[in-house]
């Protein structure tokens, strides 16, 4: 029994029934079938995080938010402005208590450079209803390359606890038709 | 207390009791010390499961108990009592009873047992002391920059060194019972099971001490900084790896009623074992399913570390899935019930509450709580499900329906067996582990149902009713939140049956005298267990029942799992 020491001295001598065997082997090819899917996706599938991230101070990634705010908004939404930076460019989104900064309006089908941080706590950038959610930590600078599919006003919830305004965390991204 | 009953050990004096049930020398001492980790376990499991309720309360739209403040202090104080007092102090019991009862030994240093017992309480009492006071909600994860008060992290330090103490106590009981020669060849494999859990063990807490006396500093000031990803990489060695403790204790704990109460035996030691020995050589790893959205982290750490290197420890678990249910079958099968594929499931003995809290534990765990886990650790699915409420629907089909069923379902053994009292409301008994396990899966499925649609994990107010912008979430998410609710309800409920008849036992259960057998659980006993006690050998083993079981298993696996990347694949592409 489980519980009194093996009544085979030499258990590690006793022959293995086939089907654990069997099922040994099947569970172990499965694994490689899982572990190899993973790899093929990086060279055929559609979405991969990249591994692209720097250090970054957050008055840096500030100054940057900044930066492109002032070049490229187009008008404002409530307290936030929107900013729409040309296609194929470096677009910014920073997190802070509580809010996404600022508002981003994309175009379908282009590609974009977003570049995610925070300036104080971990935050989760949280792309809905996408579904799309990423972790953002001072301190790090991720840049992922984003090509919007869709058209409409998709929201970014915060998920990641960050004080207890933390359910108050929200932000916008609209993606238009080309004009 | 007759004399015959006592005899003075070699060196420690030492004295025994002999259990008239099993025929196991008792050790006093370890006898009093798995009772006091037990009740201490009892009393955070109570704890935590209201601080628990009241967040599901909180989460169901309609009734939105607590104000946002308190949501986090309860979510924090729930995260730390339930995951890790109850459970670690389950886990002390468990190694004591494993290191001394199985191999007829006494514990090594009782004093050193006191001193982990005495630290792991005042470390948890600390950490909810200090919880309750408001200024440490910070979670039960708590990430830098967010600083929770100092003692926070001492009250972890404290409980972790505590329970570093017990691994050391349960090691050198092992050593002593080497010495003293008191069990021939090797350990049984539920020791075997426990040595995993404590070998894990050591490296977790290890883990934890590295992280949190840093963090500790940080929090007095002493330091200037810790940086968040390092924080996240160390502190989840502790975080998800002690989550590993459970899973080998749990096993453990499966194969152990298997064997008391149906007389079960491994189909094969080698092959258990092995699948034990893959969980220390490879869980670990598990680490790194938490840092698969993170920045600064390359693809190929995520894919070698999140997969445990080729799902060698997901393999160990498959292993288990088969042998654990294939034993009960073997054992079945050789007291008679050998028609069709499952007469030895109809007739197993499902009124015995031992036998149903670790059935129905190793089919949620493999079925909710192994596939999510597998899934969502998937490098790229992770994106469309990290910091859902996905996450907590995965863990609760884990430590809930996995470990915490499986510790109730032994407690009901270890009541007359240790406590040497019968079990009070055998008929409260018999239903618990079906009402708890119930809600239980509704509480991990709902969840994760409420995942898959983006609802956010850790979330006081979905309506965003305060926020600056809004974003609605489709109206299935609230109605699955209210699910959650009314199952999180029933698991309550199942939850306080548990400890009704665990208090009513040890505070007023009839005394079992000193050489009295004890017929275990209602229907079904272990004098039945001798007769099957070794039932042939590899050639004659039939098992088609679990067979189809561990087919259905994989179907199912294989099934979400590509149902997952298809989902993924609708999504805008990132590089």
């Amino acid at each position: 029994m489980a519980i009194t020491p093996p009544s085979e001295r030499i258990w590690w001598k006793e022959p293995i029934h086939r089907i654990e065997l069997v099922w040994v082997i099947v569970a172990f090819a499965w694994g490689l079938v899982m572990f190899f899917t993973m790899i093929w996706w990086h060279g055929f599938g559609q979405q991969n995080l990249s591994n692209e991230a720097y250090r970054v101070q957050p008055f840096q990634f500030s100054e940057k938010v900044d930066k492109m705010i002032a070049a490229h908004t187009v008008r404002q939404d409530g307290a936030f402005p929107v900013v729409k930076p040309p296609p194929g460019s470096d677009v910014y989104m920073m997190g802070r208590v509580y809010m996404w900064w600022p508002m981003l309006e994309l175009e379908k089908d282009q590609t974009y450079r977003l570049h995610l941080s925070s300036i104080d706590l971990q935050h989760g950038f949280s792309l809905q209803p996408l579904n799309v959610n990423v972790q953002v930590h001072p301190g790090y600078e991720m840049v992922m390359t984003v090509t919007p599919t869709t058209t409409g006003e998709f929201g970014i919830v915060c998920n990641e606890y960050c004080g207890f305004g933390h359910h108050t965390m929200t932000g916008k991204i609209f993606v238009v038709d080309r004009t | 207390m007759s004399t015959m009953m006592e005899r003075p050990a070699a060196a420690a004096g030492a004295t025994y009791r002999i259990c008239p049930t099993t025929g196991l020398k008792v050790d006093r001492a370890a006898q009093s010390l798995i009772k006091a980790n037990a009740v201490a376990a009892v009393v955070f499991l109570l704890i935590g499961g209201l601080f628990g309720l009241s967040v599901a309360l909180t989460r169901w739209p309609a009734v939105h108990l607590l104000p946002a403040d308190w949501f986090y202090l309860a979510l924090t104080a729930h995260g730390f009592d339930v995951l890790l007092a109850w459970i670690i102090f389950f886990e002390m019991a468990i190694l004591y009873f494993a290191a001394t009862l199985l191999l007829n030994c006494r514990l090594a240093a009782p004093r050193w047992a006191w001193a982990q017992f005495g630290l792991m309480l005042v470390g948890a009492v600390m950490t909810n002391v200090t919880v309750l006071q408001g200024n440490s909600s910070v979670m039960f994860t708590s990430y830098p920059p967010l600083m929770a008060s100092s003692w926070f992290y001492l009250g972890l330090i404290l409980f972790a060194v505590g329970a570093l103490i017990g691994c050391a106590v349960f090691f050198g009981t092992l050593v002593v019972a080497r010495d003293e020669r008191t069990y021939q060849g090797s350990v049984p494999l539920v020791t075997f099971g426990a040595i995993t859990a404590a070998i894990i063990a050591v490296f977790t807490l290890a883990s934890g001490a590295i992280i949190l006396i840093p963090t500790w500093l940080w929090s007095l000031g002493i330091i200037s900084n810790v940086d968040p990803l390092m924080y996240k990489l160390v502190w989840w060695g502790m975080g998800h790896s002690s989550q590993q403790i459970n899973v080998s204790a749990h096993v453990s704990v499966w194969y152990a009623i298997g064997a008391i109460v149906l007389g079960a035996r491994p189909i094969s030691e080698k092959v258990s074992r092995t699948a034990f020995l893959l969980y220390i050589l490879f869980l670990q790893l598990a680490s790194a399913h938490h840092l698969l959205v993170e920045p600064g982290v390359s693809s190929s750490w995520k894919i070698f570390n999140a997969s445990y290197a080729m799902y060698l420890a997901v393999l160990g678990s498959m292993i288990h899935g088969l042998t654990v249910p294939g034993a009960l079958e073997a054992a079945q099968r050789r007291k008679g019930f050998d028609k069709g594929l499952f007469e030895w499931l109809r007739k197993a003995p499902w009124g015995n509450p031992a036998f149903a809290g670790m059935f129905l534990s190793l089919v949620m765990f493999g079925f909710l709580g192994g596939i999510s886990g597998v899934v969502m650790g998937t490098e790229q699915i992770n994106l469309i499900m990290h910091n859902t409420l996905y996450v907590p629907g995965h863990f609760h089909a884990t430590v809930v329906a996995g470990t915490t069923l499986a510790f109730m379902a032994i407690t009901y053994l270890v009541l007359p067996l240790v406590f040497q009292r019968e079990v009070r409301f055998p008929k409260l008994a018999q239903l618990q582990p079906y009402v708890f396990g119930i809600g239980v899966a509704g509480i991990s499925l709902f969840m994760m149902g409420a995942g898959t649609l983006g609802v956010p994990r850790r979330h006081w107010d979905i309506t965003f009713a305060d926020a600056l912008t809004t974003f609605q979430f489709p109206p299935a998410a609230f109605m699955l939140l209210a699910l959650n609710g009314i199952f999180a309800i029933m698991a309550a409920v199942g939850g306080a049956m548990y400890v009704i008849v665990t208090v009513g036992t040890v505070l007023a259960g009839r005394r079992i005298g000193a050489d009295e057998k004890v017929q275990l659980g209602p229907a079904t006993g272990a004098q039945s267990a001798a007769a099957v006690a070794s039932y042939g050998n590899a050639e004659t083993l039939r098992i088609p029942g679990t067979v189809v079981l561990v087919g259905v298993f994989l179907v199912s696996f294989m099934l979400y799992y590509y149902v997952n990347w298809k989902y993924l694949a609708e999504l805008w592409p990132l590089k």
